[in-house]
């Protein structure tokens, strides 16, 4: 893209905001990404004991309310707009086991293709955060997100979207996440995404009758920022398998991509047709 | 609305000695008969919307709504907004056929027509601030904090507005006319052509942007309404939608608002609605087709022995096949009954379509599935209340179903 867009305006004037908005959309597919890495957590459910730590931990770090109930066979507790993450225990072929659940920071999120206001945003350090001062509350992040991971507070009159943002902030001031860090279990890895990965694949590799050989977070949704290993198929541990295994704004981008040509084309077109049609005494008038 | 007295005592005679301020203020006074059932019925309800309004603003939309974690769009938006919107759709629709392919049978409904894009564009938008969880951040894609600009919302946003205010220039001359100022007129006129292009234009995207907004939850909607070309779909079925409503709400307000228009107007109206029956038909057919192919392709059989395949079915077949058969019926009998009851089974499949991407199909497997709430229904009742009166507000006052005065048929 030789041009930006206060270039591109002096070109043309006013050629319209169609065009502006298209020429946007065609710098924002291929705009400069950083090469600094994205930061990502590994989670180890073999190795997670149920503890709630990490809950506990979160609802201090973030000060929210205190975690509600405990993990149970049978009973599917959800993160909700009080509760960023929560721990499950199910019942699989091969015994009991402990799941954690919050936002997996998607490397393409929907959420953040869907928000019209980048309110919903993927940092260069990876964590997905959610801006006050940008959101409008529409919920398209919700709609769109695969995992339903934003939630809404329904009965405030200044409503947030809460979901886990990875410890942004600890994370700029040189800490790793909460949960991470109270994990007594070492369940929880924090990191590059490369060297999680790295490490995801070491241990399937050493282990291998210990783990399904399939990490979680490796292509899911195009790949995610939270990388999960287990030793039963992801379906018996109550993990989303339907999702689709490349991002998902890629689903809309043959629609954004369509508007700059629509937006120029089509005037040009109705422009010709008006002319074609015009009648002879109305060209005599004019 | 019995009897109306119209405005004409100076409408011929520019530059009227009263002043245009004491001309607006007079014309604020209502019209026409106060206590029609129409009023006693419409006026509670917008009562009690506001009332519903007020509590929803103070303590959010749980108050109200039967929203939740799992259905975070409901009636307000799969109604009011994406039906609405498509129903909106006549507007660009007629405007093309008057002045781009210049088909002047249609104009003396193209200033009716574009009326109604218009306010139904404005109280849509509302509605949707209804919806907005932070209404007061709406202005952030405009200001530029941030242009989420690989948002197909952001899209939608920005069409949405400036589509606002292109038919708000379509429809504007009438405006000039009421204020008898035949400058501003000669002005507004010369605007049209180009707000109609631009209109048109945005018209196309957002609708079809309207559809890709259900792109991204490709798993949550039932397959039988999610395919990859939605945004098509969308656009095509807001050709014949829009058109289906210009004719169902047409036949009512040359009913309602007779003594607006002059002898012989019925007729032509007749003719116009038969020539647009068999647009409506034509594209029908078209989207028929498209849709025949989405559902062998996707091998959606397998979904028909269900109870949302029986709504699919109602939709294709009742909704969609039927009044397209009933649409080339009545064009060939000239029967206008048949046109109105095509229109009338169109508009619900449209109506019928719209919630089953939005609501019925989406997130179709999930126990507990969404049901608005009564308040949800009574504010949008109100909405489109609100959206009538001050239809016939416009009516009663502007040429819009009338002619305009002699002075701006003269000027070109």
């Amino acid at each position: 893209m030789p041009l930006d867009r206060r270039d591109f305006l002096k070109t043309l004037g006013v050629a319209g905001t169609g065009l502006l908005l298209g020429r946007k959309t065609l710098q924002a597919s291929s705009g400069p990404r950083s090469d600094k890495e994205f930061m990502a957590v590994l989670y180890d459910s073999t190795r997670c004991i149920g503890c709630q730590s990490c809950e506990f931990a979160c609802a201090e770090a973030n000060g929210l309310e205190e975690p509600v109930g405990e993990p149970e066979i049978g009973t599917l507790r959800d993160t909700d707009e009080k509760h960023r993450t929560v721990v499950n225990a199910f019942d699989t072929s091969k015994g009991e086991f402990f799941v954690k659940k919050q936002c997996l920071h998607c490397n393409q999120p929907a959420c953040d293709a869907a928000c019209l206001t980048q309110a919903m945003h993927k940092t260069e350090e990876g964590p997905v955060i959610w801006r006050g001062d940008k959101c409008m509350g529409c919920r398209f992040c919700m709609v769109s997100c695969p995992f339903d991971v934003p939630k809404f507070e329904y009965f405030s009159a200044n409503p947030k979207i809460e979901k886990c943002d990875m410890c942004y902030e600890r994370q700029l001031a040189g800490e790793i996440p909460a949960c991470v860090e109270a994990c007594p279990a070492e369940a929880l890895m924090f990191g590059t995404r490369r060297e999680m990965l790295a490490e995801a694949h070491r241990r399937i590799a050493e282990n291998p009758e210990q783990y399904v050989n399939h990490i979680y977070g490796d292509t899911e949704a195009g790949g995610t920022g939270w990388l999960t290993l287990s030793a039963v198929p992801f379906e018996e541990i109550g993990m989303k398998t339907n999702v689709r295994h490349e991002s998902y704004p890629k689903l809309t981008k043959g629609f954004i991509s369509s508007i700059a040509p629509v937006d120029i084309l089509l005037p040009a077109a109705l422009l010709g047709i008006y002319e074609a049609t015009r009648s002879k005494d109305e060209e005599e008038e004019l | 609305m019995s009897q109306i007295n119209l405005p004409v005592d100076h409408s011929d005679t520019p530059g009227s000695s009263r002043s245009t301020w004491q001309f607006i203020v007079s014309e604020l006074r209502p019209k026409g008969a106060i206590l029609t059932p129409f009023n006693l019925i419409t006026l509670p309800i917008m009562i009690l919307g506001l009332y519903l309004i007020i509590i929803r603003f103070i303590g959010g939309l749980g108050t109200i709504t039967n929203l939740n974690q799992t259905f975070p769009w409901g009636l307000w938006i799969g109604f009011d907004v994406v039906t609405g919107v498509a129903f909106a759709g006549g507007a660009y629709t007629l405007v093309f056929m008057v002045y781009i392919l210049n088909l002047k049978k249609y104009y003396p409904i193209a200033r009716a027509t574009v009326l109604t894009g218009f306010l139904a564009y404005v109280f849509y938008s509302g509605a949707l601030l209804l919806d907005l969880g932070r209404p007061w951040n709406v202005i952030n894609p405009i200001i530029g904090n941030n242009y989420g600009v690989s948002s197909v919302l952001f899209l939608v946003a920005w069409h949405f507005l400036l589509y606002m205010l292109a038919l708000f220039i379509e429809f504007s001359p009438a405006i000039a006319e009421w204020l008898n100022m035949p400058g501003l007129r000669r002005f507004l006129s010369r605007l049209t052509l180009g707000a109609v292009i631009f209109g048109i234009t945005l018209s196309t995207l957002h609708q079809a942007g309207l559809g890709a907004l259900f792109l991204m939850a490709s798993e949550k909607i039932h397959p039988l309404w999610y395919n990859s070309l939605i945004p098509v779909t969308f656009v095509v079925t807001s050709i014949f939608g829009g058109l289906s409503m210009v004719i169902f709400e047409g036949s009512i307000s040359h009913r309602v608002f007779s003594d607006q228009l002059e002898p012989g107007s019925h007729q032509r109206h007749n003719d116009i609605l038969h020539g647009l029956s068999r647009v409506c038909a034509g594209a029908m057919f078209v989207y028929l087709a498209l849709h025949i192919l989405i559902f062998i392709h996707q091998g959606n059989h397998v979904f028909l022995n269900s109870r949302h395949g029986l709504i699919y079915l109602v939709e294709m077949v009742g909704l969609t096949a039927l009044p397209m058969v009933l649409y080339l019926a009545a064009y060939r009998k000239r029967n206008i009954q048949l046109v109105k009851t095509a229109a009338i089974l169109t508009v619900l499949g449209i109506v019928l379509n719209r919630l089953n991407v939005s609501i019925i199909g989406f997130k179709w497997d999930v126990p507990n599935h969404y049901i608005p709430s009564w308040q949800e229904i009574i504010v949008t009742l109100a909405v489109i209340s609100a959206e009538i009166w001050v239809f016939r507000w416009i009516v009663l006052r502007m040429p819009v179903l009338r002619k305009g005065p002699a002075w701006a048929r003269d000027q070109h």
